[in-house]
């Protein structure tokens, strides 16, 4: 088997922010049909180095391809044609509030294709009940809870059938079991539509069931420490923090839970 | 000692140069910005979006009528008063009707309405667009491939220049209605002898004029408005602060703007 195409290519890549960096010299690359995880303890920059992938603050050096095409290279159109191919889940859901959520779903469609207001809100709901979110289509942000919330950006972010995803923290703040079926579904939408999947995430559960690979980022050495399959790297990593994060089961995932929630 | 309260001084020039250029220069984008998503809308009318637009003539419009009536009637009474007590003296009463048309149709009634515009709309745009900031709306619309200023500010550019002039009018006419009870209450004259002279003495381009002085209060009250909740901070004390700031400069460029115009109308005759 050939190796999948190159989703999104980094190279010596270095990001923060006015002018201070956090994080340095990064490389790493995605592929079509993978989930890829960005791990770290807080405040190490995981959701900095996500908001210069998708674009939204530029770099302090180095280079990030998406598609193959430069991020920052490329003028407001080609940028703009380039960010419709993927979609992004927010740590807060982002919703606009004075929408419901089947219009905050449907918006993307509005903008971007010819279709009409009955095909909009057709495939609207299709990707609202993906989320199990179908009773709730006429309820503002407002009046749904933070689960919910979150699961509603999803289906924003996938109405236009991306190619390329990025999730921060998707189940900060969710129950177990609802974390489980947010898991389930990403890996459904992976081998359904063999998108890549960029996730920033805390869950041990979700990195040994559904993540193919990670790097792990470090505060104090401001760049990546570790790159490759987490379970592997859980028994044989040679930097102890790396095995530390990665085997701290059952006693700490209540810690966690709880910082999730704080956000 | 000395050397380190020079580099200090020095230091801060410089920084505080920096603050003002960048930010003058930022603004300068934002302008941009919103010129070309006008530009955008005009060329193709379909992504505008005319539910916002609805919903914020609403807001900006209908919903500020009754202060806008009621401070304008007030300050219609309260000026025909003033110059009632002072005319009385010369016996030239009549004339009120005449200094009260005037001062509200070119001054009065469009600032009052400015002022009030810039208290209820330039404030709520900062508190809005700040929040949505800080709840990453804004980042979400720029990863959708939405510019936000053509999302955010041109339905309230389009509704707040549609509904000061309207408020203007509705504004004006109060305040004469103002003026006329105070002339028939404490001066004991005629209504119809007030409006005969009201009607008498009024060009109608004076009041046109102070109506189109509103369309540009409109603009100044949205960019500033807007472009106050687009530079807030996302801390918490962020959205309150781009809210005051949104209010007072909002003010500050209305009384500006009108001296100006002032200027440019007198350089014109009028
Ligand atoms: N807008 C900003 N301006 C300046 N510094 C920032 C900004 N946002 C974050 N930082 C700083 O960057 C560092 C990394 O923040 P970031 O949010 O990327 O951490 P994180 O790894 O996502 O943490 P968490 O797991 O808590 O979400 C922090 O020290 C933070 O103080
Ligand atoms: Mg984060």
């Amino acid at each position: 088997m050939e190796t999948p195409e190159k989703v999104i290519e980094v190279t010596g890549l270095a990001v923060g922010y006015g002018g201070r960096a956090i994080l340095e010299d990064m490389n790493f690359e995605v592929r079509r049909g993978e989930i890829f995880g960005i791990l770290g303890g807080s405040g190490c920059g995981k959701s900095t180095l996500l908001k210069h992938l998708i674009g939204l603050y530029r770099p302090l050096s180095g280079d990030i391809r998406i598609f193959g095409e430069a991020l920052n290279g490329s003028g407001g159109k080609a940028r703009r044609n380039l960010m419709r191919r993927f979609g992004v889940t927010y740590q807060g859901g982002a919703l606009f509030g004075s929408m419901t959520l089947l219009e905050n779903v449907m918006l993307p469609l509005e903008e971007f294709t010819a279709l009409s207001a009955a095909e909009r809100a057709e495939k609207a709901m299709a990707k609202l009940g993906m989320v199990g979110l179908t009773d709730f289509a006429d309820y503002l942000p407002a009046e749904i809870s933070g689960g919910m919330t979150k699961r509603a950006g999803l289906a924003r972010a996938l109405v236009l059938d991306p190619e390329l995803l990025f999730f921060d923290e998707p189940s900060a703040g969710l129950d177990p079991i609802t974390s489980a079926g947010l898991d389930k579904l990403i890996l459904n939408l992976r081998d359904q539509s063999r998108a890549a999947i960029v996730m920033v995430t805390h869950e041990l559960e979700s990195i040994f069931s559904i993540v193919d690979r990670v790097i792990v980022l470090d505060r104090g050495t401001r760049g990546i420490i570790e790159t490759g399959d987490p379970r592997v790297m859980r028994s044989h990593s040679g930097n102890d923090f790396v095995r530390e994060f990665l085997n701290r089961d059952g006693m700490t995932r209540e810690h966690y839970e709880y910082h999730g929630e704080k956000e | 000692m000395v050397r380190n309260k020079v580099k200090d001084f020095v230091t801060g020039v410089g920084r505080g140069t920096y603050d003002e250029v960048s930010g003058a220069v930022n603004r300068i984008g934002f302008v941009g910005d919103v010129v070309s998503a006008v530009a955008e809308v005009v060329v193709s009318p379909r992504k505008l979006r005319w539910r916002d637009v609805l919903y914020y003539l609403d807001l900006c419009g209908r919903k500020s009528v009754p202060i806008v009536a009621a401070i304008c009637f007030l300050m219609g009474a309260i000026v025909a008063f003033q110059s009632a007590f002072q005319m009385r003296k010369y016996g030239a009463e009549l004339y009120v009707a005449d200094l009260l048309a005037f001062s509200l149709l070119k001054e009065l009634g469009p600032l009052m309405v400015a002022v009030i515009a810039t208290g209820r709309a330039g404030s709520s745009f900062a508190a809005e667009i700040g929040t949505m900031k800080v709840d990453e709306e804004i980042n979400a619309l720029e990863t959708m491939g939405i510019k936000p200023v053509r999302f955010l500010v041109i339905p309230k550019l389009l509704a707040m220049m549609v509904s000061l002039p309207l408020l203007t009018v509705i504004g004006d006419v109060v305040g004469i209605l103002g003026g006329l009870t105070v002339a028939q209450v404490y001066l004991g004259m005629p209504a119809s002898t007030y409006m005969a002279r009201t009607i008498d003495v009024l060009v109608p381009s004076v009041f046109c004029m102070g109506v189109l002085k509103t369309v540009f209060f409109a603009i100044c009250i949205t960019l500033i408005g807007c472009h106050c909740g687009f530079a807030a901070g996302t801390d918490a004390q962020g959205v309150g602060r781009a809210t005051t700031r949104a209010v007072v400069s909002g003010i500050f460029a209305v009384v500006l703007g009108d001296a100006v115009l002032t200027l440019i109308y007198m350089a014109w005759g009028y």
